[in-house]
């Protein structure tokens, strides 16, 4: 007997792939895509680690180098981080969890597929035709007059997926506030629908000013307009702050989904309602609200005002608080649970660990004398990887691991999924703690010849960046054996209450049988809410 | 169908409010340089054409009055003369587009336009680069809106000529009435900005 038609078997030409207006399929194009340029990435950040091993750096110039990590930085920032949990995951299980049949706009999703492969492939061909030096900030007047690169042809890429981003943020709010089904209220959501709210909220009112900032570098390049130029009155710290509005409540774009997939790691895998819902939810929301108050802190010594920075300083301070709410929450919502270690929980646990690691670091840069003390350095490269790759890399695992089996249909080995997430957290570490404490030491970050007393900490962590590597490719070989030989999923293999596992994995073409109802809290694992949920 | 309709709304909303942070950005950055440079930037306005300016105001004002006509008209079966409407929305937009053609040709005559040909005799040389420079992202990028909304103009008069909208169907001309009075909304701000500094008293 064949199995049930579902939306992967609905009609296997390449063609009704790429002119699909599925959800699931766009989420899986986005799956391939970001794949793919985690890997080119990830490249990168390898032959970083490699040239750092040595002191004087034999094994490329310091021209290749500069354009190897602002390769490294742009595609991991534009093209993996920000689009990797809400187009990937986001995109399949949103409409899943809010039972409707597909997003508020298929077509405009499709086509933000199409937009964020034109500005992905248009970014890789700068980045291999010669690349950029600028680094991922692209800082002025240095991209605008100096640079010796493709600067406006990779801006060009970035501002081109950035109508992608704002499409995906704008197609979840309207689908999240329009879409519910009956009986599905905002406090009874999912958080990781609140989370994917407030991202979208920052996608789409933080993305025009990075386009508009770009739109201004590429016509000052070009056309040399001057308005990041000094020597015609133009202000190069302008750039900084138009850079940053975007750029910093970007860090909360790629932190919020990871902390909403985390959420739901920890209610199933603890079998226990999340510890204070309604505040985890809203801090969520906090946090991209403050976010847009806080770019400052990126520009302590670039000569703002002392006043500006110290308001600066207090809104980062601030950020803290939501962000604080959260992990205390989880931890809490563990607190006398039924815990099963199975590897998205394990994943989760990591995040806990290394989220809380780089937010404490957070709190060092955002307090003003400190940071004058570490700006540049590696305590803030260590810092953000923290947050990006412990935090947001691993939630990313996690809920790829947790979601497989509703988007493939298969079980994942879990043996192989479990020794992957611990070497991942293994790897991180030994990679990033050790550039903690160059930062301190005063090793300033993007320089390839450093002072041979800094060579251990670097040996150290180009170690760990071998097993890291290892780690990052495990997943690529199980999950892709699991996709043709792993054991069949139900349902719902987890026991888990959200509607997406109500459906049959994968779901058919339109989601859900009939118009499923809502009439209890997201994360009910009593045994009446069980029986519930497998009658609705 | 009624939920349809609010869907399309909503996501013209959300899209509108992109869009108020992309000229935001722009305005701001503006605001900085006029602050920092007041004199300059009242000189430079100063050459501005403010008679095809207002005259283009009215123009986009105008269209904008059209465009809200049709949209109330829509609803009561007069598709044909909320075609009528939205295609004159549509031409005014054109003479628009003309207009400022004709402005950046005179411009570029006085060598105001930086990035093409700008030469400034005077001390304020450099700030009033800096504004010409505003002046021609910000008007250039708002041609591109009009442009835009000319063209959906267009096709939403010609599918309501075919009788597309009723009652219950009129999303797509509300929707793209919002946009059109959004392009107009900018223009205002624009023309406050680019044409008046330096003129009173």
């Amino acid at each position: 007997m064949s199995a049930p038609r579902n939306y992967l078997t609905e009609d296997n030409r390449l063609r009704s792939w790429f002119f699909t207006t599925d959800h699931k399929r766009v989420a899986v194009l986005y799956f391939a895509s970001i794949t793919l340029f985690f890997f080119i990435g990830g490249a990168a950040a390898t032959l970083i680690r490699l040239e750092l091993i040595n002191p004087q750096g034999h094994l490329v110039t310091s021209d290749v180098y500069n354009r190897l990590f602002t390769l490294h930085g742009v595609i991991m920032v534009w093209f993996f981080l920000i689009p990797s949990i809400p187009n990937t995951i986001g995109n399949f299980i949103v409409p899943l969890m809010i039972g409707a049949r597909d997003l508020a706009f298929p077509r405009l999703n499709l086509a933000s597929w199409y937009l964020f492969m034109a500005g992905g492939l248009t970014t890789l061909y700068a980045m291999f035709a010669g690349g950029v030096d600028t680094g991922w900030t692209f800082y002025t007047p240095f991209s605008t007059m100096y640079s010796n690169g493709y600067v406006v042809l990779a801006v060009t890429g970035v501002f081109i997926a950035g109508f992608s981003s704002i499409l995906t943020g704008l197609n979840f709010i309207v689908t999240i506030h329009r879409l519910r089904v009956p009986g599905l209220t905002w406090y009874r959501l999912p958080l990781f629908l609140w989370s994917l709210y407030a991202t979208s909220v920052i996608l789409v009112l933080a993305t025009p000013v990075l386009a508009m900032t770009l739109l201004l570098v590429a016509l000052d390049r070009a056309f040399g307009i001057g308005i990041f130029d000094p020597a015609r009155g133009g202000d190069p710290l302008l750039f900084q702050h138009l850079f940053w509005f975007y750029s910093h409540p970007a860090v909360y774009i790629m932190i919020l989904p990871g902390m909403g997939v985390v959420s739901e790691l920890i209610a199933v895998y603890s079998r226990k309602e999340v510890f204070g819902y309604k505040f985890v939810a809203w801090s969520a929301i906090a946090i991209a609200g403050v976010g847009f108050f806080v770019w400052g802190h990126h520009m302590f010594v670039s000569g703002q005002s002392p006043f500006a920075g110290l308001v600066f300083s207090f809104m980062s301070f601030i950020v803290a608080v939501p962000s604080a709410i959260k992990v205390f929450n989880w931890t809490a919502t563990m607190h006398k649970g039924w815990i099963r270690y199975d590897a998205p929980m394990l994943y989760a646990l990591g995040f806990i660990g290394l989220f809380t690691m780089g937010g404490l670091t957070g709190l060092f840069l955002a307090c003003l004398a400190y940071d004058v003390y570490v700006t540049d350095t590696y305590f803030v490269v260590a810092h953000f990887h923290y947050i990006m790759v412990g935090g947001m890399v691993t939630a990313y695992f996690g809920g790829l691991h947790y979601w497989w089996p509703k988007i493939t249909g298969r079980l994942y080995p879990e043996y192989w999924a479990r020794a992957a997430a611990i070497l991942i957290f293994f790897g991180f570490n030994m990679t990033f703690f050790p550039q903690f404490i160059l930062g301190i030491e005063g090793m300033p970050r993007r320089y390839h010849v450093y002072p041979p007393e800094f060579q251990v900490w670097h040996v150290l962590s180009s170690a760990g960046a071998s097993i890291l590597a290892v780690a990052y490719a495990l997943p690529l070989f199980y999950l892709g054996w699991s996709l043709f030989f792993g054991a069949r999923a139900g349902a719902n293999p987890w026991q888990a209450t959200g509607l997406e596992w109500q459906t049959t994995s994968p779901p058919p073409k339109h989601n859900f049988e009939g118009t499923p109802i809502v009439k209890r809290k997201p994360y009910d694992f009593t045994v009446k809410g069980k029986a519930r949920a497998q009658n609705a | 169908m009624r939920q349809q309709h609010d869907v399309a709304q909503l996501g013209m909303w959300v899209f509108l409010a992109t869009e108020v942070l992309f000229f935001g950005g722009l305005i701001l950055s503006y605001c900085v340089y006029r602050s920092a440079y007041p004199a300059a930037f009242a000189e430079a306005a100063r050459h501005t054409k403010i008679i095809i300016g207002a005259a283009n105001t009215a123009v986009l004002l105008t269209s904008s009055f059209l465009v809200a006509w049709a949209v109330a008209i829509v609803k009561l079966r007069q598709s044909r003369f909320a075609a009528v409407l939205l295609w004159g929305a549509g031409v005014l937009g054109v003479i628009f587009l003309v207009l400022k053609g004709i402005e950046y040709g005179m411009e570029y005559d006085e060598h105001l336009l930086p990035g093409l040909d700008f030469f400034y005799p005077g001390e304020q040389a450099r700030a009033v680069g800096l504004f010409f420079s505003f002046y021609i992202v910000a008007t250039g990028l708002h041609a591109i809106h009009v442009a835009v909304g000319i063209v959906v103009l267009g096709v939403i008069g010609a599918r309501a000529r075919q009788r597309a909208y009723s009652d219950a169907y009129h999303s797509p001309v509300t929707v793209a009435g919002l946009y059109w009075h959004f392009v107009d909304m900018v223009w205002i701000f624009l023309f406050a900005l680019i044409y008046l500094p330096g003129r009173s008293g």
